[in-house]
């Protein structure tokens, strides 16, 4: 027996370590919380992502399953330790190929690689496959992870490429990217990192993790439920190291939020009634010891469930109750958008096809769950509460908890830390309330980390889409009218409702011509989680049905159904079903790119197939447009830089950098405007006391909107330079030692700035520009500018679908994007795997049931066994309004994915899917009952 | 203290009888089944990791002994005949390389998942699950010792010592198929598991089994009298007797995986699989038959 007190020796990472702590507690948490080295992650702490792989004596093991106690006389290694046994290299090859984009998942992939490199130091793809099979990725669809671990030990390609004048349309390697590598990046759970540390204006800081308060949340277990709190005081006084309970009575402000003001509804503590599954109803804060033993099931608090509606049939029910009472119907809001007469077009076309098509809740899964800090600074003589949190929009946390805890905005205080994915997921507050409630209550550093079954049944889902649309054509299959009707479940909370049925109706009918249309979305209230943002706002379920219908048009034609899209193609100086004209419209390049991939991935199908029968080889195709930016409504993004005394070029950076690579692109667009190399240029922020507003990280806007203004903020400031120097617009500039030298016509010329006045902000020279994308607001038939920029797409999978089990693996996929201009080709090609990866997920497997999906075992995300060979195609067609040109690229990659898939899936076998994810036995029953039409 | 960590067999029956705590060998289950920071649930662990007469795979006359601590890992990896190649292919299937390196034999047995994926290949080699105590030892067949979904014969004071595959199982060759909605780190829709022996192409003996279609996994004991005699070839000609015994012996269920028509179909198909690829290892090998551990 282990007697109480015995210290545990091991090695960690060639050192000797002895830990006082229980032999039972996870070896994740000692290394992370006793010995300092958080390189190592905890996304699900039930090993099924992978996250906190280290090495025991050598092999892969999750840190989260396993007790110190069993660490015990053995040898650990973690990320920290990878350069200290000769594996740096293999770091630098992540960084290299970009293998690295939101970096949570990093240190466990590097693990597991090291595991594999110590055995065959030159893998293969398959090898390399199959032994991070236990890591899950959420952002790069892991083609660029696995190009890294095989070339780690190949000297040529991890040589990162000579720092170049030019900074735009070079694949520069992330300028954050090494602390993902390394395992130095913090995230929302991490311990603050030293540059914050020095930052005098954010103290006095909390001295550790250690000395801050937990917070925990009790959340509703039932989908709909009134509850009583028994006697909290009592309850706290009977449980010592608890040093708040805190419930929508202690909210100072107003205990609501919500996205949009407009349709703010969501309480951050509820009141006496909860409307989902994983509801917060009150707070318990108290000592790290304390917390931890807690059992929320010992919490006074009684519920009594209520009935709850779960889809939009029963909520759109006559009798049904209603979710929120102001909202009748239980309709939050209904979008559309129509041109011309759509019914009687249709009832003039030759041909008309139908489909109806459901689509499940998805989950976005990022591998890191929710967390965050909250304390108070003295920002001279003011106090500011400081919150520190994963987020993908910093300025909306800001005012959101200014208003919830009644501080004056420029008291609250939103710095991100690194964000371990985000696609949409982080854009609305979660934990950034609760813990700046938590530290105004006591006075004292509070924070929080989401468990993953908190983190999955409280933040917010994909919209659940029952849509119903009919395409009608020519003879020839000209496109002549389209009706689309789409319920879309939004859950409890408005959160992104409104947005997603705005966005649907204006790209239901994808990047297509058509005389005659209308298309309607409805946001319904249920009892399911709010389904707020998810990579493409509705859109990715409505290009289901359409390229659905787009291939029975087809066949009904009797023409290919590649002919029949380009057929049908928008092109340049077209006008939109909102009636905007577009000057570059790429669908059809990007069509054009797939057509020798098309021809001969459809002959390799039928020479498959014509050879076997239980494997049936199959190729779809879909096309996708997608406006970038909010929808008809202002948008604007503000970047400044400014150059110090001492010469230091700063890039006041708010685009917030969730892996997507804002903080490299903002940068190359910068740095390129300026005229300067991109090696000179120091970030700041995201940070809401430093940087200006650059919007929120979404709606594949940031290259677009705030790299509009980081070309303007960069031109703005050469000017200045040049003003300076006496020297005209092509004049080179470079920096030597802090002095600005301009060279123009053989002539030179020097700037010193420590001759110059500093300024605001202490610069000496200065530009800020803000960028907000001309539109225009829908009238009543949708019809207007909702967006200045559109990105386009079109993609092919090949699969193989096995006709005995409904099994279906996707093969290849060509995508061809039309982002206007590649700012990043390689950044691009990663947000194309990535994008795919999710598409695949959305088509095949992912399926979240509030009360039974809630963890990473039972949703079922992609693993590197489920990605096909990926080929990007960049098309660059300039769009006027874009910086250099660039497009957003960002959701782009999703649309297409699943309905090429699903396409694919039919074209082999005959089984066409109206309800995803096309798990096996869904796959099997189409099967069959093409097989009855077919009779 | 409410974790032990006992170096040999005694101390651990010990414990098991004066504490009655929750066994810990991998923590792949027990770890994974609280979702919280720091340690599970509170519960008083018994760590069987350190006692050195749990680990490893004997071979001996009587056929192989799996230490209860074995991981399938080290079953992976092991030096095993054909007719225990479903084993290791399901080894190979049991989560990610991480939880292989961890998770245990006897572990994927007390968890008594009906989706376990050890649970099929052991079934058709015949394995008996060696339990110990303080009063006694016992020998208890696999099929009687999972009852039911999350629950075994072991009693509160009782541990498993070891899995023994007996000689007798160790002939001819086997496989193992399972399919789940994506390629690693899946839990089981359904599978299946097979072993035949064959002598001049005509089947001498089989041993097929199901999971993850039923509480338990279980054995298709009539349709495996049938194959006796029957030519490896002509396997497929039974299969109305195999759709019969499936649908007479499976209970299978609807849950977010799959529905019960589905896995009741697929079954069948993973199990003419297993016995296609178990007659083609079977008939593969030299006729020297018996020639045990």
């Amino acid at each position: 027996m282990t007697p109480a007190a015995t210290w545990i020796s091991l090695q960690v990472n060639g050192r000797h370590y002895r830990s006082c702590a229980p032999p039972d507690r996870r070896l994740a948490d000692v290394l992370r919380d006793e010995m300092g080295l958080s390189g190592t992650k905890i996304g699900c702490n039930a090993g099924d992502c992978g996250a906190c792989t280290v090495l025991l004596d050598g092999a892969p093991i999750c840190a989260c399953l396993t007790p110190l106690g069993q660490a015990e006389g053995r040898e650990v290694l973690t990320v920290e330790g990878l350069e200290g046994v000769g594996l740096g290299h293999l770091q630098h090859s992540f960084l290299a190929h970009g293998a690295a984009q939101c970096g949570i998942c990093t240190p466990g992939m590097l693990m597991a690689a090291a595991a594999l490199l110590r055995r065959i130091p030159h893998p293969g793809p398959d090898q390399a496959q199959e032994a991070l099979s236990g890591v899950l990725c959420r952002c790069t669809g892991y083609a660029r992870i696995i190009k890294a671990v095989c070339h780690a030990n190949d000297p040529r390609s991890n040589t990162p490429p000579p720092p170049e004048r030019q900074a735009v349309g070079i694949s520069v390697p992330r300028l954050d990217g090494m602390p993902k590598c390394d395992g130095s990046e913090s995230f929302g759970a991490d311990p603050l990192p030293p540059d914050l540390l020095a930052d005098a204006s954010c103290g006095p800081f909390p001295a550790s993790l250690d000395d801050s308060l937990m917070v925990r949340a009790i959340r509703s277990p039932h989908h709909h439920a009134q509850f009583t709190f028994g006697d909290l005081a009592t309850w706290q006084a009977r449980h010592p190291g608890i040093e708040a309970v805190l419930t929508a009575r202690d909210i100072p402000g107003r205990n609501c939020f919500g996205v949009i003001p407009a349709f703010a509804d969501q309480p951050v503590l509820a009141e006496g009634r909860v409307r989902f599954r994983g509801e917060a109803v009150a707070l318990v804060a108290g000592d790290q010891t304390a917390v931890a033993a807690f059992d929320p099931a010992d919490f006074p608090v009684s519920w009594h469930p209520l009935p709850a509606l779960m889809d939009c049939v029963s909520a759109r029910a006559e009798e049904a109750p209603l979710v929120h009472p102001d909202r009748a119907g239980n309709l939050l809001i209904a979008g559309r958008v129509c041109h011309g007469n759509a019914e009687d077009a249709l009832a003039g076309a030759a041909h008309v096809a139908q489909a109806e098509v459901e689509t499940a809740f998805v989950e976005h899964a990022y591998i890191e769950p929710e967390a965050g800090i909250a304390w108070l600074a003295d920002e001279g003589g003011k106090q500011v509460l400081i919150i520190r949190a994963c987020t993908q929009a910093p300025v909306m946390d800001r005012d959101a908890c200014a208003e919830i805890l009644a501080l004056p905005e420029e008291q609250v205080r939103i710095i991100p830390s690194a964000t371990g994915g985000g696609f949409g997921g982080k854009l609305d507050v979660s934990l950034q309330p609760l813990i700046g409630l938590a530290t105004l209550h006591t006075g004292k550093p509070c924070r929080m980390v989401y468990s993953r079954r908190e983190s999955m049944m409280s933040t917010t889902k994909r919209h659940p889409a029952r849509m119903h649309a009919r395409i009608g054509c020519d003879h020839r299959g000209r496109l002549a009218a389209m009706v689309f009707e789409g319920d879309f479940n939004t859950g409890a909370h408005a959160s992104w409702g409104p947005t997603v049925a705005g966005r649907v109706p204006v790209h239901a009918s994808g990047p297509y011509r058509m005389a005659h249309y209308h298309a309607e979305a409805r946001a319904i209230h249920t009892n399911g989680p709010p389904s707020g943002a998810f990579r493409g706002f509705g859109v990715p379920q409505a290009a289901i049905i359409q390229e659905m219908l787009f291939d029975d048009l087809a066949a009904r034609c009797g023409i290919d159904r590649l002919t029949f899209r380009l057929r049908n193609a928008l092109d340049d100086g077209d006008r939109t079903r909102t009636g905007q004209c577009l000057e570059t419209v790429g669908i059809r390049a990007c069509l054009k790119a797939l057509e020798a991939p098309w021809k001969s991935a459809l002959a390799a199908a039928r020479s498959w197939n014509a050879a076997h029968d239980e494997t049936r080889r199959g190729v779809g195709i879909a096309g996708c447009w997608y406006g970038c930016g909010n929808t008809a409504l202002p948008n604007p993004s503000t970047i400044r830089a400014g150059i110090t005394p001492k010469g230091r070029v700063c890039l006041h950076q708010g685009a917030t950098d969730i892996g997507q690579g804002a903080n490299t692109v903002i940068a190359q667009i910068f740095a390129e405007a300026l005229g300067l190399p991109l090696s000179e240029i120091v970030l700041i922020g995201p940070d809401t006391a430093h940087t200006p507003d650059a919007g929120k990280t979404s709606a594949s806007r940031q290259t677009c909107v705030s790299g509009r203004a980081a070309l303007a903020c960069g031109q703005s400031l050469r000017a200045r330079i040049l003003r300076r120097l006496n020297m005209g617009e092509n004049a080179e500039l470079s920096l030597s030692h802090g002095t600005i030298i301009g060279h123009e016509n053989g002539k030179e010329a020097r700037l010193d700035p420590t001759h110059l006045p500093p300024g605001k902000h202490g610069y000496v020279l200065m530009a800020e520009e803000t960028h907000d994308p001309p539109t225009t607001p829908l009238d009543e038939n949708g019809q207007g500018v909702p967006y200045a920029i559109y990105g386009w797409g079109a993609q092919m999978a090949e699969v193989e679908v096995n006709t005995t089990t409904g099994r279906v693996r996707v093969r290849h996929v060509h995508a061809a994007h039309d982002l206007g201009r590649a700012i990043n080709p390689s950044l691009a090609e990663g947000q194309i795997e990535g994008g795919i990866a999710q598409g695949i997920g959305l088509a095949l497997m992912e399926e979240y049931i509030p009360g039974h999906s809630e963890n990473l075992h039972d949703y079922l995300i992609p693993t590197t066994g489920d990605m096909p060979e990926i080929t990007p195609i960049l098309i660059e067609r300039p769009d006027p309004e874009g910086p250099f040109g660039a497009r957003g690229l960002g959701e782009h990659v999703l649309i297409p994915t699943a309905p090429a898939i699903l396409n694919a899936i039919r074209h082999a076998c005959g089984a066409r899917i109206t309800r995803l994810p096309a798990l096996p036995h869904r796959v099997l029953a189409a099967i069959r009952q093409a097989g009855e039409n077919g009779k | 203290m409410s974790y032990h960590r006992p170096q040999d067999l005694a101390s651990a029956y010990h414990l098991l009888a004066e504490r009655a705590p929750r066994l810990l060998a991998g923590g792949t289950d027990v770890y994974a089944s609280s979702e919280g920071p720091g340690r599970p649930d509170g519960a008083e662990l018994l760590d069987i990791t350190a006692i050195r007469a749990l680990h490893g795979i004997c071979p001996s006359p009587q056929g192989w002994r799996i230490g209860a601590a074995t991981t399938w890992a080290e079953v992976a990896g092991a030096d095993l005949p054909p007719a225990l190649d479903a084993l290791k292919q399901a080894a190979r299937e049991i989560g990610s390389p991480q939880i292989q390196n961890r998770a245990t034999v006897a572990g994927n047995l007390c968890n008594a998942s009906p989706a376990a994926d050890g649970v099929p290949p052991l079934l058709v080699l015949d394995a008996m699950v060696e339990t110990g105590s303080l009063r006694r030892a016992r020998m208890i067949p696999l099929r009687k010792f999972v009852t039911g979904p999350r629950t075994t014969a072991l009693r509160t004071d009782e541990m498993v010592i070891a899995v023994h595959v007996p000689a007798s199982a160790g002939k001819g060759a086997s496989a193992f198929e399972k399919i789940g909605a994506r390629r690693h780190m899946v839990i089981s829709i359904a599978m299946a598991a097979a072993r035949m022996v064959t002598r001049q192409g005509q089947i001498t003996e089989a041993a097929i089994s199901v999971g993850a279609c039923s509480p338990v996994a279980r054995r298709l004991t009539a349709f495996e009298k049938m194959l006796k005699g029957t030519a490896a070839t002509r396997i497929a000609d039974l299969r109305p007797h195999l759709e019969q015994e499936l649908a007479e012996c499976l209970s299978p269920i609807d849950d977010l995986r799959a529905d019960a028509a589905y896995r009741a179909h697929v079954a069948g198909a993973l199990v003419l699989r297993c016995l296609a690829r178990a007659a083609s290892g079977a008939t593969s090998q030299p006729e020297s038959e018996g020639e045990g551990p």
